[in-house]
């Protein structure tokens, strides 16, 4: 256990590509943490598609020991944040576990949306700031326009921030000894009951559940009962340790530490993010506050390409939510592409980590429906239902409200793309709450309607800004709205997969897109095919794809038959891939494309 | 010489268009002067090529083939027709095709209507040969025109001009009784117009039989690579669509309606030896890269001899015969033939046919929700004579097997 005033505890602040990775494993170089040879880039993204996209999924922890100027020696526990918006209660269990943050900040970028978010969850947590200006060896940097940013946008005194180069190593003790001197050292009991906080967990296939813990007060050592207070579950601590950044036992964590409990816990479940562990046979007087499970707000189909990988989409499903507590999944049937499972998502970019694990770990290939936000139906017998897909939308004439999520969205954007960002606001029924500017820069802040932005908005917002615009979001809560299930059908027979609720005012400029592009990316086939789309029963879009004039093969003699074979067989392997709608064959291509709408 | 009339025909018409598919022996030459640039067919040019010694492999070969049809058990065969293809045949000594039709009569019956066909490049030094082959009993000529228009036949690689052309055809014609040439349209720029212009020019060289092919760019040729650096500029689908309609109307009012997708001909004028393909009959096929159908017990096999002109040489002097691929053909992979040849015929697929090939009625063998489908589209017919794709059904027939199968 280490003394309290040795202890610091931290957490870095950066929006993706601002260096936070690099920030870190120089830290940890600095303070010995790993051998040079065993030091890769960017230590703490374990995952192959964090390292990839340069983003933390989960909350990972490294201890370092570092000699101060003043001749002691500390102990820096370093918590890795999330650094996105869907997980953002878990980047505010993690900052819960810390006293004080780096704001890391690229020298030449500025201030992001998303980083404003995390800074003042921060600041709500009572954090300790350490401004940091990063990349200032870059020729583009401009530390004190930056600065200036910082005490604007932020309202934090940016006057001693520091500049420093991750990449070069330069000003990286500067940072060390700032968070020494400036950071607080964490407050707790040593005598009094354990109370720890738990910051996350995950599975590992040797050890079963590891959970990462804050100690607030007490001390957690092997052989411990633990109760887990939220989730009422209690398991024997068989082992407890440190990283450092590597796995290392340890006989005990006291107040203020920060470290790992292995504890025969077979789900995650049972040890929620959030949760507060104590000691059975001495409790603690009360859980920590804010415990509150994660619950999904974004949903989508799920569907295996080849119908023959339904079950190991199940079982990979089933791993995938074995480290991740806030993914839900359920089985499914569509018409349109067979058997899968309807999956919630804390937000899209949950929703992008799941699919795209999928297939890349487990080498699935996947169809995903359009996301869909939670609707709350009230019925005209004053039932009242979640909607999670919109091919359950009840009868018209049976619904007497239906309510849909609003986010507060922050928008951060370089002034000449202004314009363009307010217009797709406005498109996408927004409501202007603030406008404000820093330098060239605009901040805008908007209520929008949640269906409107799972609907490919950050793709617009990306190609209207031409990239430069960061964008931010928490949800607002419920509001009554005039929302219309559209439905697609295709020679009379309705598309479950490609059914959406919208609101009224959109639905007739919707169907007509989804009817076009559908015409477009529906080979043409020997039989004319009708696209329509509708609102109940009234055709609001229609296309049609016209039959193929000539398709035939001009030369076919004996030497060619094996040959006409082969494309045929090529041919029946292309059906597996489509699906019968009457005579007509639609490409699961198709689908895709058009649940990917709107990015051309 | 005088022409041949259509009384010298050997057999009337209703009888050579009979459903029975016949028995064909496929000749394969592998070389040519030149590759031409839309050709994927397994040929190749080679200088100084021993003529004896390829006469002896081809004729050691065919007895190889010869000497398993004519097995004590096996049925007994009567040929129907010979195919000398490429390649360029044109480019055999008169020589080698008399020895190997020789050798057909000899180890086997041949129908009294015997079709001995032989692909020739109709350039003046090939023209010189026609007298020389006919003697040796060639009785049918296709010629490689493939264009009535000099730019057309520069774009296409070819060695000849027009009028060159022409006067081969002319030739033919008074050598041999039945004479046949390839056009190639939806060629790159060429206007329904043109093309119409080049099928009554065509059509008055008073030929009984036209190839008229649709260009398509095959993998592995000089136009794909073309085509995928986007340098030739293909014929729109309406436009290709458009031209084909043009022409199976014009043919049709000519006297020489298609009897196959790509083949037109005069009543009783079709290729004897084409329709055995078509209707799945049994086939050899001798020579490098030559394809086979040999039924023997009940069970066909499929043959492929080595492709590569050397070592089928060598392969065949030292083993007798090439045969590099020998696989039975199964039940399903019988049916799917049958359709995918079978329904590229304007007559169809005879009942008989499926009973022959797959030993039941089509209504047990197809799906029927699906022919219905394809019927009430009005793309094929089942009745009591058989199946068969309609005109309309015909035109989409890579769409139509792919819907069915």
């Amino acid at each position: 256990m280490t003394e309290l005033s040795r202890l610091r505890n931290f957490a870095i602040i950066a929006h993706i590509d601002h260096g936070k990775s690099t920030l870190a494993d120089r830290m940890i170089q600095v303070c010995g943490g790993l051998s040079e040879r065993e030091m890769r880039d960017q230590v703490l993204d374990s995952m192959e598609l964090e390292r990839e996209r340069g983003i933390t999924i989960k909350a990972q922890t490294v201890r370092l020991n570092y000699t101060a100027q003043d001749g002691h020696d500390y102990v820096l526990n370093m918590i890795d944040t999330p650094g996105h918006v869907d997980f953002s209660y878990e980047v505010s269990r993690s900052l819960k576990a810390c006293e004080g943050s780096i704001l890391l900040v690229d020298a030449s970028q500025g201030v992001e949306a998303q980083t404003l978010a995390n800074v003042y969850l921060a600041l709500d947590h009572d954090h300790e700031m350490i401004p940091v200006l990063n990349k200032v060896d870059l020729p583009a940097a401009e530390p004190e326009r930056i600065k200036e940013q910082i005490e604007e946008v932020i309202g934090l005194d940016a006057s001693e921030a520091l500049e420093i180069s991750a990449k070069t190593g330069q000003g990286v003790t500067d940072v060390l000894e700032a968070i020494v001197r400036r950071l607080p050292a964490p407050k707790g009991e040593a005598q009094a009951p354990l109370q720890a906080l738990v910051v996350d967990s995950w599975y590992d296939t040797y050890l079963g559940v590891v959970v990462l813990v804050r100690v607030m007060h007490g001390a957690l050592k092997a052989g411990q009962k633990l109760r887990f207070m939220g989730t009422r579950a209690v398991h024997d601590a068989t082992e407890v340790g440190i990283f450092s950044p590597s796995k290392k036992k340890v006989e005990a964590l006291g107040p203020g530490e920060i470290g790992y409990v292995i504890s025969g816990i077979k789900t995650i479940q049972d040890a929620k993010v959030g949760d507060t562990v104590t000691d059975e046979r001495r409790q603690c007087a009360r859980p920590l506050s804010g415990f509150q499970p994660s619950v999904p707000v974004v949903f989508c189909g799920l569907f295996p390409s080849d119908a023959a990988d339904y079950e190991e989409l199940r079982d990979s499903l089933g791993k995938l939510a074995l480290n991740d507590a806030s993914f839900q999944f359920e089985p499914e049937v569509s018409p349109a592409l067979g058997f899968g499972f309807r999956c919630g998502f804390l937000g899209l970019l949950h929703l992008e980590i799941v699919q795209e694990r999928l297939e890349r770990e487990f080498d699935l290939d996947l169809i995903t429906t359009a996301p869909s936000v939670v609707y709350k139906l009230t019925l005209t017998d004053g039932e009242q239902l979640e909607l999670h897909n919109p091919v359950d939308m009840p009868e018209v004439t049976r619904i007497k409200t239906i309510e849909e999520p609003w986010i507060r969205a922050t928008i951060l954007v370089p002034d000449e793309h202004l314009g363009a960002v307010l217009k797709l606001c406005e498109e996408r029924r927004g409501e202007q709450v603030d406008l404000t500017y820093a330098g060239s820069r605009a901040m805008v802040v908007y209520r929008l309607p949640l269906n409107e932005v799972v609907f490919d908005f950050y793709d617009r917002l990306k190609s209207v800004t031409r990239g430069y615009a960061s964008f931010d979001y928490h949800l607002e809560g419920y509001r009554e709205g005039d929302l219309v299930k559209l439905s697609i059908l295709v020679n009379g027979d309705p598309v479950d997969a490609l059914a959406l609720v919208v609101h009224r005012s959109q639905a007739e400029a919707r169907g007509r897109a989804l009817c076009t592009k559908l015409k477009d990316l529906i080979p043409k086939q020997m039989f004319k095919i009708a696209i329509q789309a509708a609102i109940g029963g009234k055709v609001i879009a229609r296309e049609t794809v016209s039959a193929l004039r000539k398709d035939v093969t001009a030369k076919c003699y004996g030497g060619d038959i094996t040959r006409k074979r082969k494309l045929l067989e090529k041919q029946k392997a292309g059906k597996k891939r489509m699906r019968q709608f009457g005579n007509v064959e639609i490409p699961q291509s198709a689908f895709l494309a058009a649940l990917k709408m709107g990015e051309d | 010489m005088s022409r041949p009339s259509p009384a010298d025909l050997p057999l009337p018409i209703s009888e050579r268009m009979s459903d029975t598919p016949g028995f064909g022996i496929y000749i394969h030459w592998p070389f040519c002067r030149a590759k031409c640039p839309y050709c994927d067919f397994n040929s190749h040019v080679r200088e100084g090529i021993d003529q004896a010694r390829w006469r002896a492999a081809l004729r050691r070969e065919l007895a190889h083939y010869a000497s398993e049809t004519t097995q004590p058990d096996a049925e007994p065969r009567t040929v129907t027709s010979v195919f000398f293809g490429g390649g360029t045949p044109s480019l055999m000594e008169p020589e080698t095709t008399a020895a190997l039709i020789e050798d057909v009569k000899t180890h086997w019956p041949t129908d009294a209507s015997l079709e001995i066909t032989l692909e020739a490049n109709p350039t003046s030094v090939e023209a010189d040969r026609f007298a020389a082959y006919a003697a040796a009993g060639v009785n049918r000529v296709s010629l490689g025109v493939q264009a009535l228009d000099d730019a057309a036949l520069a774009f296409l690689g070819r060695q000849h001009d027009t009028a060159e052309a022409l006067a081969a055809v002319d030739l033919a014609r008074r050598h041999f009784p039945r004479v046949s040439f390839d056009l190639i349209y939806a060629r790159p720029g060429q206007t329904p117009e043109a093309w119409s212009a080049e099928l009554r020019r065509a059509l008055a060289e008073g030929c009984d039989h036209l190839s008229l092919y649709q260009l398509t760019i095959e993998e592995n040729t000089v136009f794909h690579a073309r085509a995928r650096r986007g340098e030739l500029p293909l014929a729109d689908p309406e436009v290709a669509a458009g031209l084909f309609e043009a022409t199976q109307e014009t043919l049709a009012a000519a006297g020489l309606p298609a009897y196959e997708i790509s083949n037109h001909a005069r009543p009783g004028e079709e290729s004897r030896h084409n329709l055995t393909y078509w209707r799945a009959g049994d086939y050899l096929g001798i020579g490098p890269g030559a394809h086979g159908r040999l039924t023997l017990d009940g069970t066909k096999y499929a043959s492929r001899q080595h492709r590569a002109p050397e070592i089928w040489l060598q392969t065949v002097e030292q083993a007798g015969h090439a045969t590099r691929a020998r696989t039975a053909v199964g039940p399903s992979e019988r049916l799917e033939e049958l359709l995918l040849m079978g329904l590229r015929l304007t007559q169809g697929i005879p009942r008989a046919a499926f009973f022959r090939e797959c030993a039941a009625a089509p209504e047990e063998l197809l799906d029927m929700g699906r022919v219905r489908a394809l019927a009430a589209e009005g793309f094929l017919e089942l009745d009591e004579a058989g199946l068969r794709a309609t005109a309309e059904g015909r035109q989409r027939l890579d769409s139509l097997l792919g819907y069915l199968l």
